[in-house]
């Protein structure tokens, strides 16, 4: 009964989608303003509905209702609580009503936050979400409903994955689909402008704060992802340049692109047209990451069931909105206009040629990932493109990219002196070159790129210290807390997203340049040295857990003759599915993680066993951390706290219809 | 021409080849092998381990091996394939267990029926590292000559068998 209520309510959601994409779009065309009001209802009513029907889901996994085909599918009756709960989005049909349970929280934000926006605009926005919505309603109700029975029903279930019964998989899903998702509203707020030809500065304030968030999200999403396939997959490696993560970091990319070009457009009200492109990019680019995952046209380590059926779907679909949203870009942003006019040499300019680094990179990535799939479709064979070739496309693009990062925030907007600009960086460059080439030697290991990481992390350290230090001999105050405090949040965002960049490079760096493993036969208590480490295998015990049974090795690491950690690496065989996990050990620290993992049993109770030292590895996740809490710290800034403050200052429909004319 | 049809322009290429690779497969990867003799092995077998299984046993016949896991899912998928395969009789398939517990490998044939003639044991990987696996389930047809003549990557299907395998077996046997 439970599951048909949810069924039931995602269809009602569906025909609330249908209302929510056709009345209030078609009511700010013509101005009514009755039709336009139906937008806030609507996307609050559909939010309840696919609530109910994402707790009706909730309820068939935590009551073990093996009836329903997609529990019986990703569940089993061992399976504990927390991960029965995770299951929801374990899978295919769930990962779709999560994906519209987002869309939907989404929408209801909108709607309550954005009583400053004028009412067409708004009835706009959620008209387009509504339609977003109204795709993937469609979607789940033909092709892949997670309510569907299974009669009879099933004794019992066949299991989550074990890859994705990890606490880090619980998180990240909901995150990673919090910032796909997200950029839905930047998009739906580009496609609301170009419907209404009021593309301006204002629209650009607007966006910026959706986009920002979602970007955190989508940044945190990444991270985490990532963290898992380090600590989850067994053998260290924390990027792979697999077309899944590939499709998480195009839209990563695109959307780092757009705030840096809607801050462009908001300050200074250029690049307009280019904004409006990103912000579609980005969230085709989403749209895009779900077919790639869903239709398995590519192949991957997230081996997610894939059908044909569905493919077709998704390619409609993203067909239908990106092309769609492309034909009305052509045909509505000639007449946007360009904007203030501004020389090569100034913020703008640097802006701009960051951004078209940052797209010919998102555009390397996107021919990586689909030259497989182009080289088989015109027959020329089957090839697979690998790490060599991102990294070979991928750093040169960077590195002047992250140069221009350094240099933009102190250029002036308009025009500045190259010149003028040398002379005041001329400290953080030297410093930065200087130590970029001694400190690999100081380290033992000199290689050229091991010194161009680190000259990219300290060039960016170097600027943003050059940068707080004018700025603080610009402001008044008495005490340095007062001046640094001064400064408006969105200012602090900057310095802190681009420091946690040069965090996250210096991680790269040091895990590239220093890391040294080692895979060894040990028998017990035997010992092994690795990185000034001393690790003696004490053997393993079995055991048993809720729905599988391990073997755990017993590591003691000492350092010197003094004990550092002991370290429980384990082989878990997942019964129901007889799958065999391996989960590693991890020692982390500030500046390295110790990884151990067990390879395969040998005879005499000795094991083959994996030995990683790790330098600074947890700087590469600390930094997309840090790069996200920018992000917050540029949201909360005072201009959009007032913003929303001044919603209750509501302005009548009908001056509202007449600025628009106006502007 | 309007620059700012461009985007559109790339897009609709971008879709017209994601459409097309909708009706490819992309497991379907050729093999530097295939033309090639296959590696030769010698290895234990599972049910007798005094006994080997060797390439030169085989040689003078069309056969099939196939590397197979207990632990492996894509190998009970395509099972029913093969034990209807093995009861036709057409051509003989052997087994090669892939990095496996000999008593699992064992007890999941008990379970699930036992297709080959012969299983040999590839307990450290080593054949399957001569062979290219990629990961189990593979299948290998290997013709008189004890030339690959073909490579399937994932699970045996119905009509990969109908459509490909079993029209070049009785190929090869004529040969």
């Amino acid at each position: 009964m439970i599951p048909e209520i949810g069924h039931f309510a995602l269809i009602l959601a569906l025909c609330v989608a249908v209302v929510q994409g056709s009345l209030p779009i078609y009511g700010a065309a013509v101005g009514n303003s009755a039709l336009m009001s139906v937008a806030k209802p609507a996307a609050r009513g559909q939010f309840l509905l696919v609530l109910l029907a994402f707790c009706c889901l909730g309820y068939a996994f935590a009551a073990k209702d093996f009836s329903v085909l997609y529990v019986a599918a990703t569940s089993n009756s061992q399976l504990p609580l927390h991960y029965r709960l995770a299951a929801i989005w374990g899978a295919h049909e769930g990962s779709l009503l999560l994906w519209v349970f987002i869309l939907t929280i989404w929408m209801v934000a909108v709607s309550f936050l954005s009583a400053h926006l004028p009412e067409a605009m708004r009835a706009r926005i959620l008209g387009v979400m509504g339609l977003v919505s109204m795709g993937f309603l469609l979607f789940m109700l033909t092709v892949s409903n997670p309510f569907e029975r299974l009669i009879p029903a099933a004794f019992d279930g066949r299991d989550l994955n074990p890859l994705l019964q990890d606490p880090g998989m619980v998180i990240h899903p909901p995150m990673l689909y919090m910032g796909y998702v997200g950029f839905s509203v930047a998009f739906a707020f580009a496609i609301a402008a170009l419907f209404g030809g009021t593309l301006d500065a204002a629209w650009a304030r607007w966006s910026r704060p959706w986009t920002t968030v979602a970007w955190c999200f989508l940044t945190i999403g990444v991270a985490m992802g990532s963290g898992w396939a380090y600590y989850e997959l067994g053998w260290g490696g924390w990027w792979f340049w697999d077309p899944v993560e590939n499709a998480s970091f195009m839209p990563w990319l695109a959307g780092t692109a757009l705030i840096h070009s809607l801050a462009v457009t908001d300050k200074r009200g250029s690049f307009k047209a280019w904004s409006v492109l990103l912000a579609i990019l980005a969230f085709s680019l989403s749209l895009l990451g779900t077919f790639l995952v869903r239709s398995g046209v590519l192949t991957s380590v997230h081996a997610f069931a894939t059908d044909p059926k569905r493919g077709l779907f998704i390619l409609v679909f993203l067909a239908v909105v990106t092309g769609g949203s492309l034909m009305l870009y052509a045909w509505r942003a000639p007449r946007v206009g360009l904007g203030g006019g501004f020389s090569i040499i100034s913020r703008e300019g640097m802006l701009l040629a960051n951004n078209v680094l940052l797209v010919a990179a998102l555009g390397s990535v996107l021919l990586g990932t689909l030259y497989p799939l182009f080289l088989d479709a015109l027959d020329l064979g089957k090839i697979s493109v690998g790490p060599p070739y991102f990294d070979t496309v991928f750093v040169p693009l960077m590195t002047p990219a992250i140069f221009l990062m350094g240099i933009g925030p102190l250029a002036q907007w308009k025009k500045a002196s190259l010149p003028e600009l040398a002379m005041r960086l001329r400290w953080a460059f030297g410093v930065s070159v200087t130590t970029a080439l001694v400190l690999p030697i100081v380290l033992g290991h000199w290689s050229p790129l091991v010194s161009l990481g680190l000259l990219l992390a300290i060039w960016i350290a170097t600027t943003i210290a050059t940068d707080l230090r004018e700025r603080l001999a610009h402001t008044d105050g008495n005490s340095l807390f007062g001046r640094l405090a001064s400064m408006p949040r969105s200012y602090w965002g900057m310095v802190v997203a681009h420091f946690g960049l040069a965090l996250f490079i210096t991680g790269v760096t040091m895990v590239k340049g220093f890391e040294v493993e080692q895979d060894v036969r040990m028998n017990v208590g035997q010992t092994a040295t690795l990185g000034g480490y001393t690790f003696r295998f004490d053997g393993t015990q079995q055991y048993k857990g809720p729905n599988y049974i391990a073997a755990r090795g017993t590591i003691h690491v000492s350092q010197d003759g003094h004990d550092v950690t002991v370290m429980y690496p384990e082989k878990r065989r997942y019964t129901v599915q007889n799958q065999t996990m391996t989960e590693a050990a991890i020692s982390p620290g500030l500046l390295r993680d110790l990884y151990v993992s067990l390879g395969e049993p040998l005879d005499d109770g000795a094991w083959s066993v994996r030995l990683y030292h790790k330098p600074f590895i947890d700087w590469i996740w600390g930094g997309c951390l840090v790069m996200a809490m920018g992000g917050v710290l540029a949201i909360s800034d005072r201009r959009y706290r007032l913003a929303w403050r001044r919603k209750d200052v509501e302005v009548p429909a009908t001056t509202q219809m007449a600025r628009q004319t106006v502007s | 021409m309007n620059r700012f049809l461009i985007p559109l322009g790339i897009f609709v290429v971008v879709v017209v080849f994601l459409g097309i690779g909708l009706t490819l497969n992309p497991r379907e990867l050729p093999s530097p092998l295939v033309g090639k003799p296959a590696p030769e092995f010698s290895l234990p077998q599972l049910h007798d381990q005094q006994k080997v299984l060797s390439t030169n046993d085989l040689k003078g016949q069309v056969w099939l091996l196939n590397f197979w896991a207990s632990w492996c899912g894509g190998c009970k998928t395509e099972h029913p394939v093969l034990i209807q395969l093995a009861q036709s009789g057409v051509v003989p398939i052997y087994g090669m267990d892939y990095k496996d517990r000999r008593e699992e490998a064992l007890a999941w044939l008990k379970e699930w029926g036992n297709p080959y003639p012969i299983v040999a044991v590839d307990e450290s990987g080593r054949a399957g590292i001569n062979y290219g696996v990629y990961g189990v389930p593979e299948t290998y047809v290997i013709d008189k000559a004890g030339v690959i003549r073909y490579k399937q990557i994932g699970p045996l299907r119905e009509d990969i068998l109908q459509t490909k395998i079993l029209p070049l077996i009785r190929e090869l046997q004529n040969q």
